[in-house]
Formats: structure tokens, C-alpha cells, sequence
């Protein structure tokens, strides 16, 4: 699966490191459980990888939405992730990222309550913004028992506290979940992507993933997307311009030579109209937005320990994701998809993307590459990424990089660059 | 010249006014010569032998003691004399109740750090006190503890020896036996004595006697010989 | 040189063991004694220091519904608008045969760090999160607790972690967790609102209306509380020290003394006086180095033999949470040391002093130890007296706890220095009025004597006025405590309800029953300007009959009953200078004449208490939660007790017979003083040894003084009885000179003191019983401290004595 969030690479010590309760539960919820975590998995989850551990696995079963938009609680770990372009008035380039992870502390019980402080089910917001000058960033935690995070399908919402992406206007489900009703964020065990059978308002053929996306009137059409902590806040529109974009095959993403995979598609044609509230006052933007969904329950290979990923919007309307598997033991594993601008995707398998390091930044007490060059000659791509602002670091209880680039070369345009497992030196 | 004093004053302060302890005083000491001081309570032949031996300051007067002028001497320095140059006897032994006979014996020489185990070992038994010293003071008898005094007094081979009435506390016989050890031992290291005493038959064993008076040598400038000879 | 000077110095050492260790033993318990006051002050204080700064559960503002529990809808509501508040679900559930133990449940996610326990962050490695946050979920408890939790937890209960952070009694666990230890299922009792808001939120009326804010506990307060009591331990720990510094100043004086004639010998025998003093110098710091390790050493052992008291103190008397368990700091142990040292050379100044001045040519004399000419002893009673005159005047023209510590010290100190005149005087009487030659021989013996026991007998009265004070003081708390109790526990039964619907069914039951009904309702409120309570209370004649007023005014009930006045307790009045018919404060725009000022013992803060329709009518959220219950004529405590549990909702728990809370209160009453009666115990200790090693040191000068009295035909036995004899009458005339002093001492701890401290003011008691036992102690110790040099003496062989007279000068 596209290594969307960020595991550590992390000596066993990463997590005593941090001394304090919040990034312990921090890594031991959303981090230490992510694949990727292979020193803490030996510790606490040794034997996850495999299906054993009681989470389903990934297949290739069609996806049908709006269903798979919800969460599959089945699964160990799962995202809604959105990134945006953005540039105000003054045709600043600027950067947003709203982040809702999902984490299950263990496989749903199907005897125990719905609706509990006990669902085994922890959600992690993050939210950002970047400009030029100032990289803010935010997180919040909730258990997923009790309706203070979820996501429904349809209408669309996702939210943790009043951080919100939501189809306009639409009201949250009920505040708190009635006991011996099956929650409407799927939390309990009303319904697993791998076992429920298809909804009744899925959209689109399920049986023909090609025409998937391209059907129109998807619960993802149209959003908003709002978080607010004490130093900034946003409230920025999304209308998607596009079809949904099926990443890997179909939808199953292979992740490393040995086969790991997740289940991943994306909605990378969003048009963003908002508002950023930042310390120096309210500012205006426009821009592109991309979202992106996976989940999986598998780890990475032991000897993966970062990545580096790549969401590009292309001036000819194109899209590019990308990324770069870092292995200790043996070449980085890398997997593109290109996107045509009507949203027909072209998975690229391992050795077709080259991403190379050109300059790096003293970022957070580590050395971190903030200038890369992108090479698909299959699509005579051959680009240069320049972070807009090298310093955007995302200083919470999970650390890692991610902030907006600048795109030079064979194409222009902007995208997205994340980055994990560098470490301090 | 081992003590040469000129003129030495010293007054004390007292209730009825200042007190004339010692008045223009003059002697001096040869090595090898003993010399007896005598003279009555209050002669001031104690004060006369502190001044000498460096253990008080004169108010006037020039002394010299081994070849150092005592009114050019710091604290510090008037202390390395006497621990390196002047063996002191006093009247109550004024050992170390704390040490035994035989630290008591090595212990200026080891303060001088001049120790010499042989040479404590030979006093120990000139002085017979081989078999009593790891005694305590308190466990010795007046005349053996004088004898630890005299032993400690010898065992850095002073220049000159300084004893203030040796034999005050002692009866008669052991008083004789301490006395001739002392004379005896002295002569063979070779150093200078001066003796302070008010017992006539001590002072007459010394080679030359002066007699103190009212803070004045009596016939001063006479150099009489002792009756001994 | 210098080795071998030292060697002869140190030599006084081994050939005197006896005197090394006491100096040792005097240094090392002083230094112990006020170590541990230190460590466990310092405890507290990082305690304090680590609630403040971690905001715990009581600093922070709270959101609660007035007489309903709120419900995990209302938390969704508020955090789903923008509100980071965190859940807190507290109650008291009955485990096996021993006490209730009381949950407190958090949102393990969400809540404040300083609320959460420590061994959290140790969760690191190794730990599935799964098992804090799924059932059956992890608990949390100070170790004693967690053991027995182990043994009786229910079925269903969170696997029990041992956490010394934790306070005794308390299980801390996810909320998860206590909503089934509590059978509460999806009911919250508070929600904190924790710092560090986003930008903007809507306003809380319209996300959770019926919603009202109580404001947290303000931070600093409790240190602000407890600072009286810290201030306390250090008096006494202080006292200790100074003790110990008796022995130390009489150990090394001695040492001095003794070895006057090796000083003088080493410097005739040409060792320079810089030197030596350098030297002694250098060995009193070693000594002090050596003791004051032994004595942080043991100073570590007693703070924590004590700390679980301390914090027990804390917990009972401010609500202070304090862990049982001491952490070692290196700093402490440094300045433990130090204090050792700078003890040591302050007790040794002197004796330094005089031999940096010590003439080299003073004839070796003997001199008495420490004789102390009459003229000395005057000067030393002059002092004495100046200390006792400025220490009176002190609260006369200062105020504040300061002042009363001065008036401590003054009293303490001036009578230390002028007891030795004082024994003088009295054994001059004693002669004077002696007929037979023994006696007077005797009473002349002992005066002569005097100097040299002046210090242990210093020590000793100290040490016996600061016991009687403080007993005196406790005693006197007690016996106005119990009496207290008595009258404001008047109802038969407490119970509290958890709801409205329980509050409701006890009103029920009360009428049902014809049982008589106290409904009280608690608010936190600024009273005169400071953080307090103000106490809505119905009207009931049992109020009248019983509540402990101390004064007040004219038709105080009812003036109560129907709102126009309030009634405020001591600690407010004292604090804020209100008397019955100023008015006070209660809040912003609410101020209501004082009708009374009524005791309110073990309660460090301000409170008022007004008619509960007034306060409801200024607080919504004041809605009665708590009831006293009076049982109709005919029935029992505890059938009515029977009844309301069996009838109404209510828990086992929840509702508390009066003997109960009286038991309770007095065992916290009991708890608060154990420390200063354990630091009472010590100081006692370590007076008896000053006595011990004074009497040893002066048996082996006395030989002079006893020989001649041997000589004209009296035994060594006797010798050795009239020595005894003589130690205890010196004991008993230094208690005649103590219980005064300690009687003075108790009226200024709680005349002054106490009000300063704690805010109320307690009437004297005396317990002549106890000064009894107290003279005998002090008796019986002299005696024994005697006892060893007398049997020595009576060993002591003829020839001893003989030498006496060979060796007389």
C-alpha cells in the first residue's frame, strides 16, 4: 500500500524516546500499530503480517461506493488524507492537509457493545497549513466508540471534534451513538468492506472497476474541509473536477516485492475556494486539492524504514502519484500511477518512477531531502520538486515531513511531498 | 656560637603597671658547653629560656640561636627553629597522652621530618625505656616519662638543648639518674645545653652556671667556670 | 609534618572512642533529623510543584449538569463544536471486607497529562494500547491498594497496576473501565475544559445548554495552604538540628579542652600555628563529613519512614495529594552535608578560636572543662533574657506566622541560656539551707558541675518544653475536636445522592419515614475576594440546638432561614477580620451580613453558609446533593440506615452513619499529628544522649574532685549513688524549669501559631498526667545516662584515686 502515513523507521528505542504519555499512545495507537512499524511490530504486534492476527486482508474485490468511503473497521489501519495547492491573492503558494487516521487496537468483536468508551477503534487527526514562510500544524485524538470521530459514507462525513471533510451542510450523525445500534462510522460490526455485501446505494457498477470513477454524482463530489486549532483554522470548498482515480489494480495496491498491498484509491481533481485563518489575519485562496483513501492491515517489509511520496498536478492536466520505498537491505521499492486528465490511470510497477535526492534542508535536527528529481520516461516526465517551504515539519506526537512543492522541468505545476523515516542525527 | 643574647628586655603588663621581667640580659651558648642558668622563683630565668628558645618575642635585645636572628622571625619561622633546631625539656614532660612512649619519643623527629628509626632505637635504650614504649604517658612513671622527654628532645639531633628545671618533678634519685643521662647524652651528640633550674646540685653538674636575679645576671660579663670542675 | 601532627591529633581519637562517637552520633542525628524534615518538605513541595504545573484534574475549569450526571452525548456535543473537554466519572464502590475503595475514571486519550498516572508513560514498549482502552482495561494504584485489589477485585476489573503516584485509596483507571466498576454506564460527572482552546468556539450556552462552569481549584493554592504546615516541620526540624548542635559544640569543646596540652606541646615543639589550626580545621570537616553522610543516610530512612503520615496529613487536612513513596534527590543529600558542616564548624568556632589564641606558653594547668565563671554565666543569662523579651515583643509588633516562630525562638532560646543561672540559684538555695557536711558537699558538687552539664541540660529543657508544648497543643486539639464533632454531627445518617432522581427518593423516604431532613448544596465562590465554599442549608432546629457558633448575633437561625444573613467559619473571619454583623462577600454583587461565626476545625479554606433558596437563587447549579438524616424517635441509626438502602437507589456507599464520619474524621486527626509526635519522640532521643555523653565526658574529669571526699571515708558506691542522685535531681530541676516554658510554648502554638497556620484559635487544656509521665522520662534518663559513669566510678581501683593526690600540682 502507498505508505501514506508516515511509519516510523524507527530504532527500537523510538518510542521510549519520547518519554511522555501522548506520543506514547500516539505511536502505540496510530503509529506503532502502522505497517512500517517492524521493530515495534516485533514487539508488541510480532505475527501481524500475518492474516492470523484476526484483520481482514486486502483482496481484489470490486469496490463499491459510497460504501467504501466509510471505514472498514475489519482493517487495521486506514486514512482519508487530502493535500491542497493553494495560492491567495498575492499568488503566494500555499499548502493545506486535513488527515483523519483510523486505528484499530484489535480485531471487532462481534459480541461486544457498539457503542462504548471500550470499541477497540482510536482516530487521529492531523491538519496543517503551509506558506512560504510559517509551517502550522495540529493534532487530535478520540476513541471510536462513543461518536466523537467517524465517518459515514453517505452523505459523506468524516470528523474528529469539530474538524471536519463533509458534503456541505450535512449534519453529523447522532451526537452519541444509542446503545444496541450499530454506529454510523462502522465501528462496530454492522458492516466490513471484505465481508458486507455490496450496499444498496453503491454507485456505479461494482463488477466493472473501470467505470467506477468515472460514473458521476459520487459522495465525494462535493466537500468541505474545516479544522481550527489555537494558532490557525481553515474552511476551504472542494468540487471535484473529476472522476474517482482506482490506484494500483483496480484498487489493490502492491506495496513491495514480497507482495504486501493495501486497498487504495484517489480523488485527485479537486478545485479548493477558501478561506486560511492564520495568526497574521484571514487569507483568501484558491487552488487544486487531492484525496486519498487506503487501508490495509498488513506491515511493510522489515527492511522498509521511510518513504518518500509524491502527488503531482500536472499544467496539462495530468496527475502523478508516486513513491519511493526506502530498504535498508536492497534497492528503494518504487510504484507510480499516471493519470490522464479525463482520470484514466496507468499503474507503473517497481523501477519505472526514479526519484532522486538533489538538496537537502537541516530540518528538526535531521538531514531531509527538500529538492528531488522525478523520472517516468514512460510518460517523458523528467521533472525537478522544490519544497515550497523546506521547513515544513510536522512537529506532533509522530514527526515527519510533508508540505507543497513547486514542480519544474519537463512539466510545470505544483504537488505534494511527504517524507518519513528520516532520522535525527 | 650557638645562643648568642644581647640586652634582652621583656615586661609584662600587669595590674600595677608594667613589670621588668628580664633587664638588659646578655649570654651566650658554645657548641658542646652547658650551661646552667639558676636563680629564684620569679628570677625570670624561665622567661629568659622562652625567649630563647624562640617561644616568645623579646621587647629588646638582639638573640641569635644557630645563627638566626630570632627578631627577624615570623611565627612560621620561629616554629622551624625550634622544630628543627632547638630539643625542648619541660618541667611536666608535656608528652602527647594520646601517643604511646614511643611516638612520643620519634615524634619531634618525625615533625622535622629528620626520623631515624636506629637513633630513636639507641636513645630508647640509653634512656632504658625499651621495654615501656608502648605505654601510654599516663602509664609511666614521672622519672620514665622525663626520659621519653629527654629521648624526644635528642631524637632530631637538635643544635641546642633547651630544658626548663628537667628534674622539678622527680624525686632525688631519679632526678640524679635523668640528670646524668641527659649531660651524658648531650655531650655525645655534641649540642649546646642550656639548663634552667633552682636545684643547686643539678646546676653544679652544668660545665658553666649563671646565676638570674631581679631580671639581671648576677656579675654579669663573668664567665665563671662551675664548681664541678 | 603534617602527617605527623595530624597523626597525633587524630591520635585523641582512639584513645578516646567514646567521645568520637558521641560527637559523631550528636552530628549525625541533628543532621538526620533535619534532613528528613527536608526531604519530605521537598517531596510535597514537587508535588505541589508538579499538580501546578500539570494542571491536574483539580486545577482545571469543569463543566458539570447541576443534579444529574451529564452523559457521553453532551461530551460528543461539546467536542464536536470546537470544546476539548475531557470526561471524569468518580465514585466509591465497596471491594471485599476492608474500606471502599473510590474509582476515578479519565479518558485515558484525552485527559490532562497531570491527571494521568505515571506509569502511563512507561507504556512505551511492550504494552498493547489495546489493554488500556478495550476490556477489561488497565487500573492504577498506590501500592498497598493495587496488592489488595489483587486479592478481592470483582470479576470484570481492570487488570491492577501498582502506581505510587497514585494516592492510597484511589483506583485510577480509563473511563472505560470505571463506568463498569461503577455500574454507570454513559454517564460522565464532570467534564474538564483543558487549556489550549482552538481559536474560535460557539458560545457554551448554545452547545450544551443547562451546562454550568465550576471553576477549578486555583493553582498555588494548595502550597499557599500547606506552607503553614511545611513551615511547621522545618521549626521542628530546626529544633532538632539545634539540639544536636549542643552535643556537637560540647563533643568538640571537649576534644579542645582535652587536648590543650598536645596543642601546646605541638606548637612549642615548633609546629606552626597556621598549621595547626588548618589541621583541626581539616578534621572537623572530615568528622563532619563522615557524620553528616551517616546522618542524610539516616535522615533518608526517617523521611521515609514518616512521608506516608506526611502525605496522610496532607490529604486529610488540605486535600494536597502527596505520594507515599520518597525520591532521592543528590541535592538534598549535598545540602544535607552541608548542613552537617556548617553545623560542625559553627559548633566548633569557638574551640578553634581558642586555639588559634592560645598562648603557647600558658602553663600547662589543668583546667575544668568549660568552667564558666559566675560572671560568664550572668552575661549568658543576660542574653537569655534579651531573647525572651524580643521574642515576646515580637507578635506585638509584627504579625504573621514569622512572628510567631519568633516568639518560639525567643521564648526557647532565652530560656536555654538562662537556665544555667537559674540551677546555679537553686542549688546556692540548696546549700545554703544544707546542714550535715555531706549534703552541703554534695549541693556544692553539684553547682561545680554545672557548667559542665549546662549544655545537655540546655538541650534537654529544650527538648522537654518543646514536648510539653506540643502535647499540650495536640492534646488540646483533641479534646476541642472531639467536642466539636459531637455538635455539628448531629444528623444520624449522611447520604449523598448521585442524581436527581436519587436526591428525590430520599426526600421521599425522609417524609415517608417522618425522619428529619438536612439538605445541604455545596458551590465553589470567592468569599471576601479568596477561593472558598459557600454551604446552602435548609432550615432545621437542630441547627440551633447543635451547630458549633463561636459567636454571633441576635436571632442568628432565623435571620439565616430567611436569607438575610450568613454565617461564615472561623478561618474567614480570622483571615478576612469579619466579626457578626459585618458584611462579607460571597460573590460578585451577593453580599450578606454575618449573623455568626461558627469553628470548622481540619478545614483550611474560607466558608459560608447561607439558606440553600438564596444561594440557588445566586448559583443554579447549587442543587442539594448532600443529606443529613435525623432518625424519628423509635428508630435506629442503623435500621433507618438499613431502610434508606434498601429503599431508595442509593448505594452502600453512599450513605454514612455519624459514628462513621466521626471515626473518620479522628483517624485523620490522628494521622496529622503523628509526624510531629514521632519528631517529638526523636528530639526527646536526642536530648537524652546530649545528657548521656555530657555525664561520661564528666566522670572521667571528676576523679580530682571525688578523691579528697574518698579520702575523709566515703565509698566508691556511694560515691557512685550520689552521683546518680545528683543527675536526677538535676533532670527534675531542669522539667521545673521546662514546664513553664513548654506551658508558654503551648499557648503560643495556640494563641499564635495555630491562628497564623490554620486559622482558628483553640482553648488550652492541661494534662498534668502527662507532665507526670514526662518527669519521670526525664528522670529516668538522667539515671540512666548516670548510670554507666557511676558504676565506673564505683570500679574505679584506690590507686586511681591515689594518683590523684601524687599527681596534685
Amino acid at each position: 500500500m502507498r505508505p501514506r502515513r508516515p511509519a516510523p523507521p524507527p530504532p527500537a528505542s523510538f518510542c521510549s524516546k519520547y518519554a511522555s504519555r501522548r506520543s506514547v499512545l500516539a505511536h502505540g495507537l496510530a503509529f506503532c500499530t502502522v505497517p512500517g512499524a517492524a521493530p515495534l511490530a516485533a514487539q508488541g504486534f510480532a505475527g501481524l503480517g500475518t492474516e492470523a492476527s484476526g484483520y481482514a486482508a486486502p483482496d481484489r474485490s470490486p469496490l463499491v461506493f459510497p460504501r467504501d468511503h466509510g471505514a472498514h473497521p475489519a482493517f487495521r489501519i486506514e486514512w482519508w488524507y487530502l493535500t491542497a495547492n493553494l495560492t491567495d491573492a498575492a499568488g503566494r503558494d500555499l499548502g493545506l492537509q486535513w488527515t483523519l487516521f483510523r486505528s484499530a487496537l484489535r480485531p471487532p468483536d462481534p459480541g461486544a457493545a457498539e457503542a462504548s468508551w471500550q470499541v477497540p477503534q482510536i482516530w487521529l487527526a492531523h491538519a496543517a497549513v503551509t506558506t512560504p514562510e510559517r509551517h502550522l500544524a495540529a493534532e487530535r485524538f478520540a476513541r471510536g466508540g462513543v461518536g466523537q470521530a467517524g465517518v459515514r459514507p453517505a452523505p459523506f462525513a468524516a470528523w474528529l471534534d469539530e474538524w471536519r471533510l463533509a458534503a456541505p451542510g450535512a449534519d453529523l450523525p447522532p451526537r452519541a451513538p444509542t446503545p444496541g445500534t450499530p454506529l454510523a462510522d462502522g465501528s462496530g460490526r454492522a458492516a466490513t468492506a471484505s465481508s458486507a455485501p455490496p450496499g444498496a446505494t453503491s454507485t456505479g457498477a461494482a463488477d466493472d472497476p473501470g467505470t467506477t470513477g468515472t460514473s458521476g454524482g459520487d459522495a465525494l463530489d462535493r466537500l468541505t474541509v474545516a479544522a481550527s486549532a489555537e494558532d490557525f483554522a481553515y474552511d476551504v470548498a472542494l468540487t471535484a473536477e473529476g472522476p474517482l482515480v482506482l490506484q494500483g489494480e483496480a484498487g489493490y495496491s502492491v506495496k513491495s516485492p514480497e507482495g504486501q498491498a493495501s486497498r487504495y484509491y484517489s480523488q485527485p481533481f479537486y478545485r479548493a475556494e477558501g478561506v486560511l485563518r492564520l495568526p497574521e489575519g484571514d487569507i483568501a485562496v484558491t487552488g487544486r486539492a487531492w484525496l486519498d483513501r487506503e487501508w490495509s492491515s498488513q506491515p511493510l517489509a522489515d527492511t522498509q524504514d521511510g518513504w518518500d511520496w509524491i502527488s503531482l498536478h500536472l499544467d496539462t492536466g495530468e496527475k502523478l502519484m508516486g513513491f519511493r520505498l526506502r530498504d535498508r537491505a536492497r534497492a528503494p521499492f518504487t510504484s507510480a500511477t499516471h493519470i490522464a486528465p479525463d482520470g484514466t490511470p496507468t499503474p507503473y510497477s517497481d523501477g519505472a518512477l526514479t526519484l532522486t535526492p538533489l538538496r537537502t534542508a537541516r530540518v528538526a535536527g535531521r538531514d531531509v531531502p527538500v529538492r528531488w528529481r522525478a523520472e517516468l520516461p514512460a510518460q517523458g516526465i523528467d521533472v525537478t520538486l522544490s519544497a515550497v517551504n523546506p521547513q515544513a515539519w510536522m512537529g506532533l506526537a509522530f514527526a515527519y515531513w510533508e508540505g507543497p512543492v513547486r514542480i519544474e522541468g519537463s512539466h510545470a505545476g505544483r504537488g505534494y511531498l511527504e517524507m518519513t523515516g528520516y532520522a535525527v542525527e | 656560637m650557638l645562643i648568642a643574647a644581647r640586652d634582652v628586655t621583656k615586661t609584662y603588663p600587669t595590674a600595677d603597671g608594667p613589670l621588668t621581667v628580664l633587664g638588659g640580659v646578655s649570654l651566650t651558648l658554645d657548641r658542646g658547653e652547658t650551661l646552667a642558668l639558676t636563680g629564684e622563683s620569679g628570677s625570670g630565668k624561665s622567661t629568659l629560656l622562652h625567649l630563647l628558645a624562640a617561644l616568645d618575642t623579646a621587647d629588646a635585645g638582639e638573640i641569635e640561636v644557630a645563627g638566626a636572628a630570632l627578631s627577624g622571625l615570623s611565627d612560621a619561622g620561629r616554629a622551624a627553629l625550634r622544630r628543627e633546631k632547638i630539643g625542648l625539656i619541660f618541667q611536666q614532660f608535656n608528652l602527647i597522652p594520646s601517643l604511646d612512649a614511643g611516638a612520643n619519643l620519634a615524634f619531634q623527629a618525625r615533625l622535622a621530618g629528620r626520623h631515624d628509626p636506629d637513633w630513636c632505637a639507641t636513645l630508647a635504650g640509653r634512656l632504658g625505656l625499651t621495654d615501656v614504649l608502648s605505654r601510654y604517658p599516663e602509664q609511666l612513671s614521672g622519672g620514665q616519662q622525663q626520659r621519653v622527654a629527654i629521648g624526644r628532645a635528642l631524637a632530631a639531633r637538635p643544635q641546642v638543648l633547651m630544658a626548663d628545671e628537667p628534674t622539678g618533678n622527680l624525686d632525688e634519685a631519679s632526678s640524679d639518674r635523668v640528670a646524668a643521662l641527659m649531660l651524658e647524652l648531650v655531650a655525645e651528640t655534641g649540642a649546646g645545653l642550656l639548663l634552667v633550674t633552682h636545684s643547686e646540685r643539678l646546676a653544679a653538674r652544668a660545665g658553666r652556671r649563671l646565676h638570674l636575679s631581679g631580671g639581671r645576671l648576677a656579675g654579669a660579663g663573668t664567665h665563671a667556670r662551675g664548681a664541678a670542675e | 609534618m603534617t602527617r605527623t601532627a595530624l597523626a597525633a591529633l587524630l591520635s585523641h581519637w582512639r584513645r578516646r572512642p567514646g567521645q568520637l562517637a558521641t560527637l559523631l552520633m550528636g552530628l549525625a542525628l541533628a543532621t538526620a533529623l533535619w534532613s528528613a524534615v527536608q526531604a519530605i518538605n521537598a517531596e510535597a513541595r514537587a508535588s505541589y510543584d508538579r499538580a501546578a504545573g500539570e494542571l491536574g484534574l483539580s486545577g482545571l475549569d469543569a463543566l458539570v449538569r447541576p443534579g444529574e450526571p451529564l452523559a457521553v452525548v453532551d461530551f460528543v456535543a461539546l467536542r464536536r463544536a470546537g470544546w476539548l473537554v475531557s470526561p471524569v466519572l468518580e465514585g466509591r464502590v465497596a471491594v471485599g471486607a476492608g474500606p471502599p475503595v473510590s474509582v476515578l475514571g479519565v479518558d485515558f486519550l484525552s485527559a490532562p497529562p497531570g491527571a494521568l498516572p505515571a506509569g502511563l508513560a512507561g507504556l512505551g514498549e511492550g504494552e498493547e494500547p489495546a489493554l488500556l482502552f478495550t476490556a477489561p482495561g488497565v487500573a492504577f494504584a498506590a501500592p498497598a491498594l493495587a496488592e489488595r485489589l489483587r486479592q478481592a477485585a470483582p470479576a470484570g476489573w481492570p487488570e491492577i497496576r501498582a502506581d505510587a503516584a497514585v494516592p492510597p485509596g484511589q483506583v485510577l483507571t480509563d473511563i472505560g473501565a470505571a463506568e463498569r466498576m461503577l455500574a454507570r454506564p454513559g454517564e460522565i460527572d464532570r467534564l474538564l475544559i483543558l487549556p489550549d482552546q482552538p481559536r474560535a468556539r460557539p458560545p457554551l450556552a448554545e452547545v450544551a445548554p443547562g451546562l454550568v462552569r465550576e471553576a477549578g481549584r486555583e493553582q498555588g493554592e494548595i502550597a499557599r495552604l500547606t506552607s503553614s504546615f511545611h513551615l511547621n516541620l522545618t521549626a521542628f526540624g530546626l529544633l532538632s538540628f539545634a539540639v544536636g548542635l549542643f552535643i556537637v559544640h560540647g563533643a568538640i569543646g571537649l576534644a579542645v579542652e582535652q587536648r590543650r596540652g598536645t596543642v601546646r606541646t605541638l606548637r612549642a615543639l615548633g609546629l606552626p600555628t597556621a598549621r595547626l589550626v588548618a589541621l583541626l580545621l581539616a578534621e572537623v570537616v572530615v568528622l563532619a563529613l563522615v557524620a553528616g553522610a551517616a546522618g542524610v543516610a539516616l535522615g533518608y530512612v526517617i523521611a521515609a519512614a514518616l512521608l506516608p503520615d506526611v502525605a496522610a496529613t496532607l490529604r486529610g487536612l488540605y486535600g494536597a495529594s502527596v505520594p507515599g513513596v520518597l525520591s532521592f534527590d543528590p541535592g538534598w543529600a549535598a545540602a544535607g552535608l552541608a548542613m552537617a558542616l556548617a553545623g560542625a564548624l559553627v559548633a566548633a568556632g569557638q574551640g578553634l578560636w581558642r586555639v588559634a589564641r592560645l598562648p603557647v606558653l600558658e602553663a600547662a594547668r589543668p583546667r575544668a572543662w568549660a568552667t564558666v565563671s559566675g560572671r560568664a554565666l550572668r552575661r549568658q543569662a543576660g542574653a537569655g533574657a534579651v531573647l525572651l523579651v524580643a521574642g515576646i515583643a515580637a507578635p506585638l509588633v509584627a504579625g504573621g506566622l514569622g512572628a510567631g516562630f519568633a516568639l518560639l525562638a525567643g521564648l526557647l532560646l532565652g530560656a536555654a541560656l538562662t537556665l544555667p543561672l537559674a540551677l546555679s540559684a537553686a542549688l546556692a538555695l540548696g546549700a545554703a539551707r544544707a546542714r550535715r557536711p555531706l549534703t552541703q558537699w554534695f549541693w556544692a558538687d553539684t553547682r561545680q558541675q554545672l557548667p559542665g552539664l549546662s549544655l545537655a541540660l540546655m538541650a534537654l529543657m529544650l527538648a522537654l518544653a518543646a514536648n510539653i508544648g506540643v502535647s499540650t497543643m495536640v492534646g488540646s486539639f483533641r479534646l476541642t475536636f472531639t467536642g466539636w464533632l459531637d455538635q455539628r454531627l448531629a444528623a444520624d445518617l449522611y447520604a449523598r445522592a448521585g442524581s436527581g432522581a436519587e436526591a428525590e427518593a430520599i426526600r421521599g423516604f425522609a417524609e415517608a419515614r417522618g425522619a428529619g431532613l438536612l439538605p445541604t448544596a455545596e458551590v465553589e465562590a470567592r468569599l471576601d475576594g479568596a477561593p472558598g465554599t459557600i454551604r446552602g442549608i435548609t432550615d432545621h432546629p437542630l441547627y440551633a440546638r447543635s451547630w458549633p457558633l463561636l459567636s454571633s448575633a441576635p436571632e442568628v437561625w432565623t435571620r439565616v432561614a430567611r436569607g438575610e444573613a450568613a454565617l461564615v467559619n472561623e478561618q474567614l473571619a480570622r483571615r478576612a477580620g469579619l466579626a457578626p454583623g459585618d458584611p462579607v462577600g460571597l460573590g460578585p454583587g451577593w453580599a450578606l451580613p454575618i449573623a455568626g461565626i461558627y469553628s470548622d476545625y481540619g478545614n483550611p479554606r474560607g466558608e459560608a453558609m447561607v439558606a440553600l433558596p438564596a444561594l440557588q437563587a445566586r448559583f443554579p447549579q447549587a442543587v442539594a446533593r448532600d443529606f443529613g438524616l435525623v432518625a424519628p424517635a423509635g428508630t435506629g441509626a442503623d435500621a433507618l440506615r438499613a431502610a434508606l438502602v434498601a429503599e431508595t437507589p442509593l448505594t452502600e456507599g453512599a450513605v454514612i452513619d455519624q459514628a462513621h464520619v466521626k471515626q473518620i474524621s479522628l483517624a485523620v486527626f490522628e494521622r496529622t499529628f503523628a509526624v510531629t509526635g514521632a519528631l517529638n519522640v526523636l528530639t526527646l532521643a536526642v536530648a537524652g544522649v546530649a545528657m548521656l555523653t555530657a555525664l561520661l565526658t564528666l566522670a572521667t574529669m571528676r576523679l580530682p574532685q571525688l578523691a579528697p571526699v574518698w579520702a575523709l571515708g566515703l565509698t566508691r558506691a556511694r560515691l557512685g549513688r550520689l552521683d546518680m542522685a545528683r543527675s536526677s535531681l538535676l533532670a527534675a530541676l531542669t522539667f521545673a524549669a521546662a514546664l513553664p516554658l513548654g506551658l508558654a510554648v503551648a499557648w503560643a502554638l495556640l494563641a499564635v501559631v495555630n491562628v497564623e497556620a490554620f486559622g482558628w484559635r483553640l482553648p488550652m487544656h492541661l494534662f498534668p498526667r502527662d507532665w507526670a509521665v514526662l518527669l519521670a522520662l526525664s528522670v529516668a534518663a538522667a539515671l540512666l545516662a548516670a548510670l554507666v559513669p557511676a558504676r565506673r566510678l564505683a570500679r574505679t581501683p584506690p590507686a586511681a584515686f591515689l594518683k590523684v593526690f601524687a599527681d596534685e600540682r
